[in-house]
């Protein structure tokens, strides 16, 4: 980066003289580092997929978790550094707890991703304080409103998705969501989808272990985010092992 | 309530109705019915024995879609009720759409229970909304807070308990519910000293607020002895 040894990126409260802020821009940096993480949302709900790189062979299997639950009906799934998006859980955790008792019902999740948007975006304005280096996907399904998805990035920023992507493969990630017919689709097929995508865009070479975490919110689970049942996340997990294997298999043959 | 509310200041030539507070001695009521809800008061304001105001507006503005009706200290029962008007001000601002009853509800008991101990305020708190209708939730003394289908407040309320268990009919129509709050109220007020004036009615639906008043010589007869 030709800015580099200038000066200007040692604070994310000053800008660089052609208008960036590159703190922030490295935060974004970090999250690139991380594991892919995607979020599908279809007609009846919201799926969480996350590629969860395993770096020892001593962790417990199901060690430091990518997906939580912010309240009963909204989950986060999250990418980069993953002390720093435990913090960005626990403010989430707050503010719909601080709603709950406030208002008597639980946070809409448009709220919800303004007030979180709104904490992250301070951390991009004083030089005491680094940006987070983490993006965040933060989904629901409501009764009265159907499923919603938003997607926030460590500047702040955050929009509503249909689909998204985030962490080291999004490009591809995203090359492969768009293929999907989200809006006609159940999260019955999207576990399968994310599943598969996430085998998919992983790269063996350069991480060798990894662990998929899937989890959902729906109609089906009366507006609760839950974790994927262990026999339909171990069928869609096989399905997307299965699904690679063809695909390797047909790449031979035509050589 | 009645003259009985403690006075902190009295002076022994002064008449004691005088120095009481300013208090609705109150009728009030809300009913559930197909696409809404309706609301109804009397209209009467004492201090004391005397009648401050015989035609107070007891149905209060939250939103377009949300109000309260008023039974306790008239002061009190304001200043929440600004308060509440604030609150979801904001909230329908920050949220860019209309605030749910519930969300009103809960603001109202908020202030209601933590202020209990200096607060004389029984509150109705009624509206529509798109997630749940019609809703009513009562916030009596203490800072309850208790969704019901038919719900009457204030003294005049005791003597006509009877009267809207047996008449109560859910899924009424509009036409049906202004009937049965208007009878009701008629009966209240003709039994309790500390109501009284016209009756003030309001019809809360999707389409907003439909407010109307039946003066004091419109009302339903019933047997007076």
């Amino acid at each position: 980066m030709s800015s580099i040894g200038t000066g200007y990126d040692l604070s994310a409260s000053q800008f660089s003289p052609d208008g960036r802020v590159f703190q922030v821009e490295y935060a974004a940096k970090a999250v690139e580092n991380s594991g892919t993480v995607i979020g599908l949302r279809g007609k009846d709900g919201v799926v969480f997929g996350v590629e969860k790189l395993v770096t020892s062979k001593l962790y417990e299997p199901g060690a430091n978790k990518r997906i939580f639950h912010v309240d009963e009906h909204v989950g986060m799934a999250v990418s980069g550094l993953i002390s720093d998006a435990r913090q960005i859980v626990e403010t989430a955790r707050s503010e719909a707890s601080n709603y709950r008792s406030q208002y008597g019902i639980q946070v809409p999740l448009k709220y919800l991703n303004e007030r979180v948007s709104m904490y992250m975006h301070a951390y991009t304005l004083y030089s005491a304080v680094r940006p987070y280096g983490c993006s965040v996907v933060m989904g629901t399904w409501t009764d009265y409103e159907g499923p919603q998805m938003y997607m926030l990035d460590p500047s702040g920023v955050s929009f509503s998705y249909f689909g998204c992507a985030v962490g080291k493969a999004k490009q591809a990630a995203k090359t492969e969501i768009e293929k999907l017919k989200l809006a006609d689709m159940s999260v019955k097929d999207l576990v399968k989808e994310a599943a598969r995508i996430i085998y998919l865009v992983h790269d063996e070479l350069k991480d060798k272990q990894f662990e998929l975490e899937l989890s959902w919110v729906s109609e089906a689970t009366k507006g609760k985010h839950e974790l994927v049942p262990r026999e339909v996340a171990s069928e869609a997990e096989n399905l997307a092992k299965q699904a690679l294997a063809d695909i390797e298999d047909s790449d031979e043959g035509e050589m | 309530m009645a003259a009985s509310v403690i006075n902190t200041y009295t002076d022994p030539g002064m008449p004691e109705w005088l120095s009481a507070p300013h208090s609705t001695g109150t009728s009030i009521m809300a009913c559930e019915f197909d696409g809404g809800v309706v609301i109804g008061a009397d209209s009467r304001t004492t201090t004391g024995a005397y009648i401050a105001n015989r035609v107070t507006d007891k149905l209060t503005r939250i939103t377009d879609h949300i109000y309260c009706c008023r039974s306790g200290s008239a002061a009190d029962t304001q200043a929440i009720a600004d308060i509440v008007t604030y609150h979801l001000n904001f909230h329908k601002m920050e949220l860019s759409e209309e605030p749910l009853v519930q969300t009103a509800a809960a603001i109202f008991r908020e202030l209601c229970y933590n202020y209990r101990d200096s607060l004389v305020a029984g509150i109705l708190v009624a509206g529509w909304d798109k997630k749940n209708g019609g809703q009513i939730y009562s916030v009596p003394i203490g800072g309850m807070v208790q969704r019901q289908a038919v719900s009457i407040g204030g003294s005049g309320s005791t003597y006509v308990y009877g009267y809207v268990d047996a008449n109560f009919k859910p899924n009424m129509t509009k036409e049906e519910a202004v009937k049965f709050v208007t009878n009701t109220l008629s009966l209240a007020i003709l039994r309790d000293g500390s109501s009284g004036g016209v009756v003030r009615l309001g019809v809360i639906t999707e389409a907003g607020v439909e407010r109307s008043v039946i003066l004091g010589d419109q009302l339903p007869k019933f047997y007076e002895g």
